[in-house]
């Protein structure tokens, strides 16, 4: 026999009172664990979307707005490419991709394309100082990790949608599909631009957008061909969402005052705002497990207290201190929470797993960190919920508790 | 050597001052077989809660074995209980949900004996009282005489000095109560203290003592004749 022995039997005696508010908490935690779950990986699935949608924060000359360069994506205006080295080499954090480019009118069989400049990353690479700044010893994507299921886009849509090329000779061109359409040609074909001939190395799939009228050169041989010196109209980043949200914007015009810093504030408001809602939403979840979780199990101790008056005034004739009936009902509340935060956490996982894809339309894998957490919480929510009526119950008038005598 | 120096103890019941105990002074030696008798009300559960430690005393004293019982922590008194004092009760008072054997463990745990130990002696016990072949059996599954004998079973457990007892015979047929108070008279016999609360005139006088009790007061002691039994 031992205290547990007690505890034990009781709890399995009346398991019907018991039953109520053992649901109230199983039920609140399975809640809980299921909306942190799906939000999680709904999290991990928004990020993702938003690293393939490509930049989210632009550098832009002062003078230009971004329907401009969304309208032409070609400015007069341009700023010196050190630009790029002041990012890369500056202690910001949430700097994921740093794209510098510069475009530039051209004409090609009679038609007006954009011919656009970018950097390809073994060039960052090849910069000891840059390289020291650790800008591409970071995994892309700001966190979003891989979500079974999902297809990593090919390296030319990433091209399209990043700017991000890992080689790119300075004779090299890729074209978009409007461009090879226009001027019939294919993969290691020669075009010439400006007078200067480019080997086509890629045709870019159909995107819908600008980009299918342009014509990816190296950076260094478009700002030859445009005659300017070292220089570009934009810098399109990548920035992390909660990074972006903790001021960023803000630190990279301190960092380059000359020039224009905006974010695509849609992308990064819609990431915001769903993980806000989804924390929020936990956070309800949280209040009304406390609140009803605990109200229930406060009442059924209480109540529990009351039917056992007869049985503590005689635990306490037979020699059993405060402390002894104090622990009886503060175990109980313990078993009570392991049993609600192990089954919660057991049912909640499966609920999001079978949920969370017709929900958040992500799919959804147990997570094994939330276990400690919702039994953490079912467990304090008992043991907190219970103190109250357990010290009643150590305080009890043994004379009121057997009253026959 | 049980004391009681002018005790008194008074409650309110619905508006109404009723006097428990006045300013009551006692002495029961070790060995002694005691019996309160008296009308309902008349305080004969508050006397012995009072002298089990159970209910401290608006003045006075309750000395037991030298020791002032309501000077001492609740939890020193919580010890002193378990380790010289066992309660009868009425109606037994064994826990619903644990068998005869749990039942009887009860003290033993609480005065910190190993599981395997506490095993032991209870059984041992329950043999003792004719019920070594009801040990997993739960109250509901006994009959109200077995019970009975649990509940002693029980407050035999930590071999209590003084065995503090309200009705035992109350609940019980005339033959299983004859049994009960054969019982606690060999317990008596055997040099312990017992304090019978009664309204059973029979079964008082099988007692050396017997003390009534009026509105709190106590008329001391006339020895009863003949000892039945």
């Amino acid at each position: 026999m031992r205290l547990g022995t007690i505890v034990w039997r009781e709890m399995f005696e009346r398991r019907n009172q018991l039953f109520t508010s053992f649901l109230a908490i199983l039920l609140g935690i399975s809640v809980i664990v299921s909306v942190k779950n799906i939000t999680v990986y709904s999290e991990k699935a928004v990020a993702r979307e938003l690293d393939a949608l490509g930049a989210n924060i632009l550098i832009l000359p002062k003078s230009a707005s971004l329907q401009d360069y969304y309208g032409s994506d070609v400015q007069e205006d341009v700023f010196p490419e050190e630009y790029v080295a002041r990012l890369a080499g500056s202690d910001l954090e949430g700097l994921d991709n740093l794209s510098p480019k510069l475009s530039m009118p051209v004409e090609l069989a009679g038609r007006r394309f954009t011919l656009t400049g970018i950097l390809p990353r073994n060039e960052f690479q090849a910069k000891a100082s840059w390289q020291g700044a650790g800008i591409f010893t970071r995994p892309l994507g700001c966190g979003a990790v891989d979500i079974p299921g999902a297809v990593a886009p090919p390296a030319q849509e990433t091209l399209v949608r990043r700017r991000v090329i890992d080689r790119l000779g300075e004779a090299d061109a890729l074209v978009g599909a409007d461009v090879a359409g226009h001027l019939g040609v294919t993969a290691s074909d020669t075009i010439r631009i400006l007078g200067k001939p480019f080997t086509v190395t890629a045709v870019l799939p159909q995107t819908g957008t600008v980009d299918d009228s342009r014509v990816f050169a190296h950076l260094h041989e478009v700002q030859r061909l445009a005659g300017k010196g070292p220089v570009i109209n934009a810098i399109e980043i990548v920035g992390c969402c909660d990074q972006i949200s903790r001021g960023l914007v803000q630190k990279i015009n301190l960092l380059l005052p000359e020039a224009k810093v905006v974010t695509v504030a849609q992308i990064v408001d819609t990431q915001i705002r769903t993980n806000r809602m989804m924390s929020r939403l936990s956070l309800l979840f949280l209040g009304i497990i406390i609140l009803v979780g605990g109200a229930s199990i406060a009442n059924y101790m209480y109540a529990n207290v009351f039917e056992r008056r007869r049985e503590i005034g005689t635990l306490m004739a037979l020699g059993a201190g405060s402390s002894v009936v104090l622990r009886m009902f503060l175990l109980k509340a313990l078993l009570l929470g392991l049993g609600g935060g192990i089954m919660g956490y057991a049912l909640g996982t499966v609920l999001a797993v079978i949920l969370g894809p017709r929900i958040a339309g992500v799919p959804v894998l147990p997570i094994l960190w939330l276990a400690p957490a919702a039994i953490g919480i079912a467990t304090v929510i008992a043991v907190l919920a219970s103190y109250f009526p357990a010290r009643r119950a150590a305080r009890l008038d043994p004379t009121l508790a057997l009253q026959e005598i | 050597m049980l004391r009681m120096e002018s005790v008194t103890r008074h409650y309110t019941l619905r508006g109404r001052k009723v006097r428990a105990l006045e300013n009551v002074t006692l002495e029961i030696p070790r060995g002694d077989f005691v019996s309160v008798v008296g009308p309902s009300g008349s305080g004969k559960s508050t006397l012995l809660l009072t002298l089990g430690g159970m209910l401290s005393p608006a003045a006075g004293r309750v000395m037991l074995d030298g020791q002032s019982v309501y000077e001492l922590t609740s939890e020193d008194r919580a010890r002193l209980r378990r380790s010289k004092v066992g309660f009868v009760f009425q109606t037994f008072n064994l826990v619903p949900y644990l068998s005869a054997l749990e039942n009887v463990q009860i003290p033993l745990y609480l005065n910190g004996m190993a599981p395997a130990e506490q095993t032991r002696r209870a059984a041992s016990l329950l043999e003792q009282v004719g019920l070594g072949d009801r040990l997993d059996h739960k109250p509901s599954e006994l009959s109200v005489g077995q019970q009975q004998r649990v509940a002693l079973a029980r407050m035999l457990a930590n071999d209590p000095a003084v065995i503090l007892a309200d009705e035992p015979t109350g609940n019980l047929d005339p033959e299983t109560g004859e049994t009960v108070l054969g019982f606690l008279e060999q317990l008596s016999r055997e040099g312990r203290t017992v304090v019978m609360v009664t309204h059973d005139m029979r079964a008082a006088r099988r007692a050396r003592r017997i003390l009534k009790l009026v509105d709190g007061t106590l008329s001391n002691g006339r020895h009863p004749s003949p000892r039945a039994g």
